[in-house]
């Protein structure tokens, strides 16, 4: 018997452990400043990002940047405030500006408004603004942007009468039409894994879920605009007419390939995932402005976009910001990142730059690809994203796809609304 | 003078050499162990806006955190979740591999060093990849079996629970046969010997000799099954992108690990896992309780 107990108290004891160590492995080997030398490590999951760092490296033989691909997306977020609590982040990473707030009220990020306080001409407004929260302070340099956009098979549009939808009552007749011609085909999916697509769409309608006045936030998930889109969504859930399955699984890769999507709702950087994930449909997509609410408003809103930042654990900040400012801004490597990573280019120069002169290579049937963008990315809207927005995006994920039987889109906006502005008062924010 | 110096050495000598196994146990149990329960105390202060670096202290909670913990409704419906999840494995493993160790045990099986290998192969596979493995099955329009499965999906939310609990049953029953199909070679062959010169035929063997000897690795591997359908995270986890059905919180550690990573709460994580482990023993020691006894018979 005292055998037995003990291993069922060892096993016990061994699901806390499991729980709570952090890695404690992978520490930076913190490299002396001043002698010469420095090493820096970069995470970032931009498509083939580690070939214009090594560009870098053999430009810059004493300050040598270590790539590495570690996670996507919100895994990323999770993986960096982990590693920042734990002291052994990387020096630099790529922060999606939905995230940045987050790393900011985590401490995660290094000020870095002395090293790169002087790019601020070389962007947009709108784009610095993002990487500095509205404030004086520069928390990171702007990578690319991701307004949204309308992709469609242009040949099966043609084959089965339908026309590139204008408005998205328009989008929810064709797809009805489709729907009923072919009851295997869609035009597209609702998926309720991706919260930054969503926010993408809300954006466009106008939406706002953060705001400040004073010195209190303003949490509205649940504005009026974002009802519009989610109930515009539950209904052709409800409905059938599109599919529900979420995105980026191999049922969907499968989906785009064979043609059962005909369209995607998607950003600027989806010339990337269509080339990688249905590469046999190649010449065969194009990309309109996305479908409008009124007739003849010409607006969009951003899904995703990122930044490059400096971590606050980072003993090389100067190095590091350095690193940052030359991605971002030097004409050859934002011409690498177009060509190489296939990403729009945060930096002004950059967006009238050769680069985007010609499109993208599964875009060879669509010449102008990139003035098309160019128009698109003019429309975008802005929005505030708070300091807690991992949150409202696990929300997202789990309310959605708890209504996707029903289409109840309502609810789970709610839901999200509660999630969101609980936590924020429970870490102590003041709400209003 | 020497005299009592031996004796000081026989009595700390023990200790000398229960060192080692005394450090490593505190440095990788009792200290993580500690460290998260000091981590369910305490919780994020946030200061004004909350943007400026340095506005959040971290600061003592009491019992704040156990207090969300209890009264979570999805942490309780993932336990209620994983007790029906348990009601379906445990039982259906340890008798699958029961069944299994009876055959391969029977004097008439053929080819039973093959079949041994067979049933345990399962279980080298590891949890993701096998995971993976049936989630690329189960997809309609990726399953090989798509005509077989039809209009069934094994996805939807009243049969997803079933599709889970097939991954574990798939991968552990091997282990839990093997445990019981060496407690059964080591019976002495004279009993079934004497068993059949009174008469006794294989069924019987089996009902009335085989398993009550094998009763406790019966009761070890109902133990360990236990634990292990409360700690279940690797198969949901991996088949969660796959669809709309498995929610962030479906097992009681997901939701610790969501928590803890994506909603980036540690602290109250970490007393969700207290909870947890709190359960955990609660259950392990409540089942030893109810069976020990008739179980290990004279040995305690």
């Amino acid at each position: 018997m005292k055998m037995k107990s003990a291993v069922v108290i060892a096993l016990a004891a061994s699901l806390l452990a499991a729980c709570s160590s952090s890695s404690d492995d992978g520490k930076e080997a913190a490299a002396p400043a001043e002698t010469g030398k420095v090493d820096l490590t970069f995470w970032s999951w931009a498509p083939d990002i580690d070939k214009v760092v090594e560009k870098w490296n053999v430009a810059h033989p004493n300050v040598h940047v270590t790539f590495s691909k570690q996670a996507n997306g919100d895994d990323l977020v999770t993986k960096i405030l982990t590693a920042s609590k734990a002291g052994n982040a990387p020096d630099l990473f790529q922060a999606e500006y939905q995230a940045l707030p987050t790393y900011v009220s985590n401490n995660a990020v290094a000020d870095i408004t002395k090293e790169a306080g002087g790019l601020k001409s070389k962007f947009a407004e709108g784009a610095w603004s993002l990487v500095t929260l509205g404030s004086d302070t520069v928390y990171a340099i702007p990578q690319d942007s991701g307004p949204m956009m309308y992709y469609y098979r242009a040949d099966l549009f043609e084959k089965y009468g339908l026309t590139v939808p204008k408005t998205w009552d328009e989008f929810a007749q064709q797809a009805e039409t489709l729907h009923k011609k072919d009851p295997k085909k869609y035009l597209t999916n609702f998926s309720a894994a991706d919260p930054g697509w969503f926010v993408g769409l809300a954006q466009q309608a106008g939406a706002s879920w953060w705001g400040v006045s004073g010195d209190s936030w303003k949490v509205s998930v649940n504005d009026a605009a974002t009802k519009k889109v989610a109930d515009f969504w539950g209904g052709l859930v409800q409905k059938g007419t599109i599919d529900k399955q979420p995105s980026y699984t191999p049922k969907w890769n499968k989906a785009l390939a064979d043609g059962t999507l005909l369209s995607w709702p998607s950003a600027v950087w989806g010339p990337g995932v269509l080339s990688s994930n249905a590469p046999k449909t190649a010449g065969k997509w194009k990309i309109a402005p996305l479908p409008q609410w009124t007739a003849g408003e010409n607006k969009t809103g951003s899904w995703g976009g990122s930044s490059t930042a400096v971590s606050a654990n980072s003993k090389h900040k100067a190095a590091a910001a350095e690193f940052a400012a030359w991605l971002n801004t030097d004409p050859a490597a934002t011409t690498d990142l177009v060509k190489i990573s296939q990403i729009y280019p945060a930096a002004s120069d950059a967006q009238s730059g050769p680069a985007l002169q010609t499109a993208p290579e599964f875009f060879k049937n669509q010449p102008d690809f990139y003035t098309v963008a160019k128009q698109i990315a003019g429309t975008a809207q802005g929005f505030t994203f708070g300091p807690n927005v991992n949150v409202t995006y696990a929300a997202y994920k789990d309310a959605f796809s708890k209504a996707i039987p029903s289409g109840a889109f309502g609810g789970a906006l709610d839901t999200m609304q509660t999630s969101t502005s609980d936590d924020m008062k429970k870490n102590g924010f003041k709400v209003s | 003078m020497a005299q009592s110096a031996r004796a000081g050495g026989r009595r700390t000598a023990p200790y000398a050499f229960l060192a080692p196994a005394i450090v490593l146990f505190v440095i990788f149990c009792v200290v993580p162990i500690g460290y998260s329960a000091y981590l369910s105390l305490r919780k994020v202060q946030v200061k004004g806006l909350g943007l400026g670096l340095g506005s959040r202290t971290e600061v003592f909670a009491g019992l704040d955190n156990y207090r969300t913990a209890l009264s979570d409704d999805e942490l309780l419906s993932g336990v209620v979740r994983i007790l029906g999840y348990g009601l379906i494995v445990v039982p259906v493993m340890l008798g699958l591999a029961l069944l299994f160790a009876l055959l391969l045990d029977s004097a008439q099986v053929r080819l039973s060093r093959f079949s041994r290998i067979a049933i345990f192969l399962p279980y080298a596979v590891p949890t993701v990849i096998a995971s993976l493995l049936w989630g690329f099955l189960y997809l309609p329009t990726l399953s090989p079996f798509q005509g077989i499965l039809g209009d069934f999906d094994p996805f939807a939310p009243s049969t997803v629970l079933y599709s889970i609990a097939n991954v574990a049953i798939w991968g552990g029953t091997g282990f839990n046969m093997m445990v019981m199909y060496t407690a059964l070679r080591a019976i002495p062959r004279e009993m079934y010997e004497a068993a059949r010169i009174d008469g006794c035929s294989e069924l019987g063997i089996a009902l009335r000799i085989k398993i009550p000897l094998i009763i406790p690795s019966v009761v070890m591997t109902g133990v360990f099954a236990i634990i292990s359908t409360l700690q279940v995270v690797s198969e949901p986890m991996a088949l969660r992108p796959l669809s709309n059905t498995i929610s962030s919180s479906w097992s009681p550690l997901m939701k610790v690990y969501t928590d803890a990573f994506a909603r980036n709460d540690l602290y109250g994580a970490a007393a969700s896992s207290v909870v947890l482990a709190a359960a955990t023993l609660i259950l392990s020691f409540g089942f030893l309780r109810v069976v020990g006894p008739r179980a290990f018979g004279g040995e305690s």
